[in-house]
C-alpha cells in the first residue's frame, strides 16, 4: 500500500501488543455509521499517475503570450527561488511552535517581516496572510477594532475581485460601506470627502489601481486623519521598486497580493497576502508576527510573538480566526527579494514601466485604438478603448496566441469597448510588436 | 493574598471604594494566574463603562485576560506607568499596579461586589 | 546566525536583470516615484543560497524525523505531488484566463482537477457538493459558519448562538465570533466526551448551529454523534464538522452518514500535501443538498459535450470568499495522493494512524498518566506523572528533552481540559521501529526525569537556541529589523 510502512506482520504484532483486532479498534463506530465500498477509482502508481497529470497539464494553454494581469502577474522567477523553497525542511515542518526547532523558519519571517517593511516604509509587518483580497478584509476588521466605528470608504478602482470578496465577508456583520467611483483614473477627492465623517473608520485605496494609473495618496491621508478615520492602501509589491510608498503617503495599513514577488501564477495559489501597519496599531493587527529574543544563553533567537491576540489564546476575543499564515510563499517572497536586491527590484519596476510605456504608445497609434483615461502615468498595466466590443478581440487574439488583455466590462458598467493591457519585464520588444499588428488586423 | 477593606469580583478584579471615587486593578491571584504581563491596554479617560462591561485588556507571552469594570461610571485616570512597566502588576497588583479611577455613577452597583472574607472563600471553592 | 541584511555588501548583485529592448520614455511623473531604493539586501546569488541552506538546517520537518505533533497530522508528504505541481502546464497557468470569452477551453486540464476532486471529496465525505476554495482550515471553517448563516437568513431564521465544545481548537470558537455569532461553551465529561445532557439543556431556538470534531482533540469518537446531530437538527440547527481529525476515520466512515450538515477537510493534514512552515493550506469545505445552494462562486461543473467550466450564476451563494478557485497548487498534490491511494488505499489510512495510535497508548501508559485509556482514534493525550510533576518536570520538560533525543516533541497543553497535556498523533505512515525509538525516548524521559529531573529541565542542549525568552519578546517588541 502506498505511503505506510508497517508491514502486514507488524501489524499484527502491533495488534497483539495492544490485545485486540483491527475491527475492534473501530468498535467506537456504531456499526450503522460505517462506510461501505468507496465509489473511487483504483489506485494508481507513480509511474502511471504522472503519465495521467502531464496529460492532463497539456490541455492547459500556457503557451500564449501573457499581456494578462489584473492583480497577478507573470514575472520571472529566477531558478535560484524554486531551489531554496524545495528544500523539504522548510516546506514540511509545521507552524514554528517549538522554537528550538524552527529557527530557520522564524529567522526568514523576522526578516521576511524587515523586507516587507523595507518596501512598503512602514513599521511593522505580520508573517503573511492568505492572499491579497483577505488581507484587504482583515485590514477593514482592523480598522474597525482600532476606530471603534463602522462605516468603510472604498474606491471602485480597488481590484473588484477584492471588492467582492469584502462584500461576502462583512454581510453577517454591521459595517456600512460606501463605494466612490475614481474619475480619470485618480481617486475621487470630492466624493471621498464628502463621505468622509465622524463614523468613519478607513478608506480604502488601491496603487497603481486596478486601471493601472498611480497616484499619490497623501492628502487623502491627511484628511482622514483629521476626521479620526483610517487610510488602508492595497499595491503591488513589485511596482514599489520605484513608486512613491504607501507609508510615505501616511496610510495607516498597508496590504497587498504578493504573488508578483516569486510565486508562479498556479490557476490561482497558493499566493501571499502581505500586511503592515504602524507601530501603534500592532496589538490589533491579525495573524502571527514573529519577534528576535535572546535564549538562556543569551544567544539570538526567534520566537513568535504577540500570541495572545491569537485564536488559541483569545478564543472567541481574537483578532481574527486566522491561525497560519502562507508561511512558505513568505519564504519565497523574502528569496525573492534578497535574489533581486535593492538595485534588482528598482530595476525589475524600471523595466516594466518602460515596457509598457512602449506598448501603450505602439498600440495607441493603431487607428481606432484610444486610451481611456486622460491622464497618462500608469506602471506596468493601462486602459484602452477599441473601436468595438473588447471581450470579442480578445477571444479573436488568443487564436493568434496572445492573452492579450482583460475585458474591463465583466467588472464595470459603460466599459464594454475596454480592455486592460499588462506589460512584464518577461515582454519583449518583439512581443509587444507583434501584439500591436495582430491587434490592428483583427479590429 | 487578599487585601482587606476591598471589594472584589468573580473575574478577580479588586476595587477600592473612596466616596464616589473607584480604584480598579486585578487581584493578587488573577496575576498569578497570568504570568509575567507584557501588555496592558488600558481604558480612554471619560469613558463611560457599565458594571462588568470590558475595561480593557491584561497580556502575558501565554495568556491574555479582558479586565471587567466592578461597578459602573465614567473612567477619570488611567495608569500610565503600566504601558511601559506593566510588571507593576506583578509587583504590587494592589498599589502600584492599579489600573484605573472610576467616578461612580450607580452607587448601587457596589452591592454586587463581594467582600475580602467573601473572596477569600470564593477562591477556596474555585 | 546573521541577518541576511548584515550580510548585504554595497554593489554586490545575484541576478542580473534584461538589458531594456525599449526606450525608456518617461511615463511616470516624479510626484509619485519613491525618494531612495528599498533597502533590501546586496548579495550574491551565492550567499543567498548558503545563507537559506544553513536557516534550513536550523529547521525540523517531517523528512528529519517523527513529528508525532497531536492534531496536525504530519504524514509524509509524497515527493512526486511537488513535481506533478511544478509542471509548467498547472504552474504557469493565468488565473483569469476562464474568465475570458470561451477561456474555459483554454484551462480544461486544470478544471478538470478541481470537478474531480469535488467528486471524490462528496465521496469520502458523504456531502452533496464542495467549494475548494478556502485556503487553510480556519478559512474553512469561517466559509462554513457563513454558509450556516446564509442558510438561517434564508429561511427567516432568527439565530443568534452557536455551540462549541470546550475541547474545541480555538479557531472554532473564533471562527463563529467573526461571523458574528455570540460563542455558547458545552463541557466535557468526565471521559473528555461532549456531555449530551448538558448539551440537551443549551439547545433552544437560538442555536445556529454546533461545531464539532470528531473525534475529539482527546482521539476520542463520540458513538452519540447522530443524536447529537438529531438534537441539532430538531432546533433547525446545523451540525458543523470539523474535519481536523478527519485522517482517524477516512475511509472508514463518513461524516455525511453521521448527519453532518457542513464539514471542513484539512487537505495539508487528512491528505498529506506539506504544511510549508505554517502554510499555505487548503480546507475544502463539503455541505449536504439543503446547502448546495450556498456554496461561494464560482463552482466547476461538467457541460454535457463532457467539457469543464465554471458556474458563476449562483443568486443563493456566500459570494466570494477567495480571489480564484482555491490555492489550486495544493488541491493539485491532494488529487495526485487521492489517485495514488484508490479505493483500497483509502481505508488503509486511518487502519494504520489508529493502529500506531493505540500502539503508543498501550505502550506509554504504564509510564504517563493517559487522558483516557479507553481505545483511542488517531491521536492519544498523555500527562506527565504526579511524581514527575513533583520533580518539576511538565510537559514542556518532556517536550524539550525529546528534542535532544531526535524527535519533534508533541503538541503540549492542548486540550486545555487536560493539566499537562502531551498530545500525539503518529499518523499512518511512520513504521513501528520509529514509533518504538520514540516510546523508548519517552520512557526514558520518565526514568529520568524521576533521578536526575535536572536534567530534563535543562534540555535542549543539542539545538542551535535554548528556551528563548519569549516574555522579553512580548514586552521590548523587536519585529523589524533597524541598523
Amino acid at each position: 500500500m502506498p505511503f505506510i510502512s508497517n508491514t502486514k506482520e507488524q501489524q499484527r504484532d502491533m495488534l497483539a501488543e495492544i490485545g485486540l483486532t483491527m475491527d475492534k479498534l473501530f468498535s467506537d463506530i456504531p456499526k450503522d455509521l460505517r462506510a461501505g465500498e468507496f465509489n473511487l477509482p483504483k489506485g494508481l502508481t507513480e509511474h502511471q499517475v504522472r503519465d495521467a497529470l502531464a496529460e492532463i497539464a497539456g490541455k492547459n494553454y500556457i503557451n500564449l503570450t501573457c499581456f494578462l494581469g489584473g492583480g497577478f502577474y507573470d514575472h520571472f522567477i529566477p531558478a535560484a527561488v524554486y531551489a531554496i523553497i524545495s528544500r523539504s525542511e522548510f516546506y514540511t515542518a509545521y507552524t514554528p511552535y517549538q522554537p528550538e526547532l524552527s529557527q530557520g523558519t522564524l529567522q526568514a519571517i523576522y526578516e521576511y517581516q524587515s523586507a516587507i517593511c523595507r518596501l512598503t516604509e512602514m513599521e511593522a509587518a505580520n508573517a503573511s496572510l492568505y492572499d491579497g483580497g483577505t488581507a484587504i478584509y482583515e485590514a477593514v476588521m482592523m480598522a474597525l477594532r482600532i476606530t471603534g466605528r463602522n462605516k468603510v470608504i472604498i474606491d471602485d478602482s480597488v481590484n473588484p475581485i477584492y471588492r467582492v470578496m469584502i462584500d461576502s465577508y462583512t454581510k453577517n456583520l454591521s459595517i456600512q460601506l460606501e463605494q466612490v467611483n475614481c474619475v480619470d483614473g485618480q481617486a475621487n477627492r470630492d466624493e471621498i470627502y464628502k463621505k468622509l465623517d465622524d463614523d468613519t473608520a478607513a478608506v480604502i485605496l488601491q496603487n497603481p489601481n486596478f486601471f493601472g494609473c498611480v497616484d499619490d495618496f497623501s492628502d487623502i491621508a491627511e484628511a482622514a486623519h483629521k476626521k479620526g478615520a483610517l487610510l488602508i492602501v492595497s499595491c503591488y509589491p513589485v511596482s514599489l521598486g520605484i513608486l512613491k510608498t504607501p507609508g510615505a503617503m501616511g496610510a495607516d495599513i498597508v496590504t497587498g497580493e504578493g504573488q508578483s514577488l516569486g510565486m508562479p501564477m498556479s490557476f490561482g495559489g497558493p499566493y501571499l497576502g502581505f500586511m503592515a501597519t504602524k507601530m501603534k496599531y500592532i496589538r490589533k493587527m491579525p495573524g502571527r508576527i514573529v519577534g528576535q529574543t535572546k535564549d538562556k544563553l543569551d544567544r539570538r533567537s526567534f520566537v513568535l510573538t504577540l500570541q495572545a491576540r491569537e485564536q488559541h489564546i483569545r478564543r472567541d476575543k481574537a483578532t481574527s480566526n486566522i491561525c497560519s499564515n502562507e508561511a512558505l510563499c513568505a519564504l519565497t517572497a523574502l528569496v525573492y527579494m534578497s535574489l533581486l536586491g535593492k538595485e534588482g527590484l528598482k530595476e525589475t519596476a524600471q523595466l516594466c514601466a518602460d515596457k509598457a510605456s512602449y506598448a501603450y504608445h505602439k498600440l495607441t497609434a493603431i487607428p481606432g485604438v484610444k486610451a481611456h483615461f486622460k491622464q497618462k502615468w500608469f506602471f506596468n498595466e493601462f486602459v484602452l478603448d477599441l473601436p468595438c466590443e473588447a471581450a470579442d478581440v480578445i477571444a479573436r487574439l488568443i487564436e493568434k496566441g496572445f492573452a492579450a488583455g482583460f475585458p474591463l466590462s465583466r467588472y464595470y458598467k459603460n466599459m464594454e469597448k475596454s480592455i486592460l493591457i499588462c506589460v512584464t519585464e518577461k515582454r519583449t520588444k518583439q512581443q509587444i510588436g507583434m501584439l500591436a499588428e495582430s491587434l490592428e488586423a483583427c479590429l | 493574598m487578599v487585601i482587606e477593606g476591598l471589594y472584589y469580583t468573580e473575574e478577580h478584579e479588586w476595587a477600592k471604594i473612596e466616596g464616589d471615587v473607584a480604584t480598579i486593578g486585578i487581584t493578587d491571584h488573577a496575576q498569578e494566574l497570568l504570568g509575567e504581563i507584557t501588555f496592558v491596554e488600558l481604558p480612554m479617560v471619560n469613558k463611560e463603562v457599565v458594571q462588568k462591561g470590558e475595561l480593557g485588556v491584561v497580556e502575558s507571552s501565554k495568556a491574555a485576560s479582558d479586565v471587567y469594570s466592578p461597578v459602573a461610571g465614567k473612567i477619570t485616570k488611567v495608569n500610565s506607568e503600566l504601558e511601559s512597566a506593566p510588571e507593576k502588576i506583578n509587583e504590587d497588583c494592589y498599589n502600584a499596579g492599579w489600573i484605573c479611577t472610576i467616578k461612580i455613577t450607580d452607587k448601587s452597583t457596589i452591592d454586587n461586589l463581594m467582600s475580602s472574607k467573601q473572596y477569600e472563600a470564593y477562591l477556596k471553592s474555585m | 546566525m546573521k541577518l541576511l541584511f548584515e550580510k548585504s555588501v554595497k554593489g554586490r548583485r545575484a541576478i542580473q536583470v534584461d538589458n531594456s529592448d525599449v526606450p525608456t520614455t518617461i511615463n511616470i511623473n516624479s510626484d509619485f516615484l519613491r525618494k531612495n531604493s528599498a533597502e533590501l539586501p546586496e548579495l550574491s546569488e551565492l550567499d543567498v543560497v548558503r545563507h537559506f541552506t544553513a536557516l534550513s538546517r536550523m529547521n525540523f520537518g517531517v523528512d528529519t524525523n517523527f513529528y508525532p505533533l497531536g492534531s496536525c497530522t504530519m504524514k509524509y508528504n509524497p515527493k512526486v505531488c511537488e513535481r506533478i505541481a511544478s509542471y509548467p502546464g498547472f504552474a504557469h497557468l493565468h488565473p483569469l484566463l476562464p474568465q475570458l470569452r470561451m477561456g474555459g477551453m483554454l484551462t480544461q486540464g486544470a478544471l478538470q482537477v478541481l470537478y474531480d476532486m469535488d467528486i471524490f471529496l462528496r465521496e469520502i465525505t458523504g456531502m452533496a457538493g464542495f467549494t475548494l476554495q478556502p485556503m487553510a482550515g480556519a478559512h474553512g471553517e469561517l466559509t462554513g459558519i457563513m454558509i450556516m448563516a446564509a442558510y438561517h437568513r434564508n429561511k427567516g431564521n432568527k439565530k443568534t448562538t452557536v455551540l462549541v465544545p470546550d475541547s474545541a481548537h480555538g479557531t472554532n470558537p473564533a471562527s463563529a465570533a467573526i461571523a458574528g455569532y455570540k460563542v455558547v461553551v458545552v463541557p466535557s465529561d468526565d471521559n473528555g466526551i461532549m456531555d449530551i445532557k448538558a448539551l440537551k439543556k443549551l439547545i433552544n431556538n437560538e442555536v445556529a448551529g454546533l461545531m464539532l470534531t470528531c473525534p475529539n482533540t482527546l482521539g476520542l469518537f463520540n458513538s452519540h454523534i447522530k443524536e447529537i446531530c438529531d438534537l441539532i437538527h430538531s432546533v433547525d440547527g446545523l451540525a458543523y464538522y470539523d474535519g481536523a481529525n478527519l485522517n482517524a476515520i477516512v475511509g472508514k466512515a463518513r461524516p455525511g452518514d453521521f448527519g453532518f450538515d457542513i464539514v471542513h477537510i484539512n487537505l495539508h493534514k487528512t491528505f498529506a500535501t506539506p504544511h510549508g512552515g505554517g502554510g499555505p493550506g487548503s480546507g475544502p469545505v463539503g455541505v449536504n443538498e439543503k446547502l448546495v445552494d450556498f456554496l461561494p462562486v464560482s463552482v466547476v461543473v461538467k457541460r454535457d459535450d463532457g467539457t469543464y467550466a465554471l458556474e458563476y450564476n449562483r443568486p443563493k451563494s456566500i459570494g466570494y470568499i477567495a480571489p480564484f478557485y482555491g490555492n489550486f497548487a495544493i488541491i493539485l498534490r491532494a488529487y495526485v495522493y487521492i489517485l495514488m491511494l484508490g479505493k483500497e488505499g483509502l481505508g488503509k489510512v486511518a487502519e494504520n494512524a489508529v493502529l500506531n495510535a493505540n500502539y503508543i497508548l498501550a505502550k506509554l501508559k504504564k509510564h504517563y498518566k493517559a487522558a483516557s485509556e479507553n481505545i483511542c482514534k488517531h491521536e492519544c493525550v498523555f500527562s506527565p506523572t504526579d511524581e514527575m510533576l513533583q520533580n518539576g518536570v511538565h510537559a514542556l520538560d518532556v517536550a524539550k528533552s525529546l528534542i535532544d533525543r531526535g524527535f519533534h516533541p508533541p503538541t503540549v497543553y492542548f486540550p486545555t481540559i487536560v493539566k499537562e497535556a502531551l498530545m500525539i498523533e503518529p499518523t499512518e505512515t511512520e513504521s513501528k521501529e520509529t514509533i518504538d525509538e520514540f516510546i523508548d525516548a519517552m520512557i526514558e524521559i520518565a526514568e529520568i526525569a524521576k533521578t536526575e529531573p535536572e536534567k530534563i529541565k535543562q534540555s535542549p542542549i543539542t539545538t542551535p537556541v535554548c528556551r528563548p525568552d519569549e516574555t522579553a519578546a512580548a514586552k521590548n517588541l523587536d519585529i523589524s529589523f533597524h541598523i
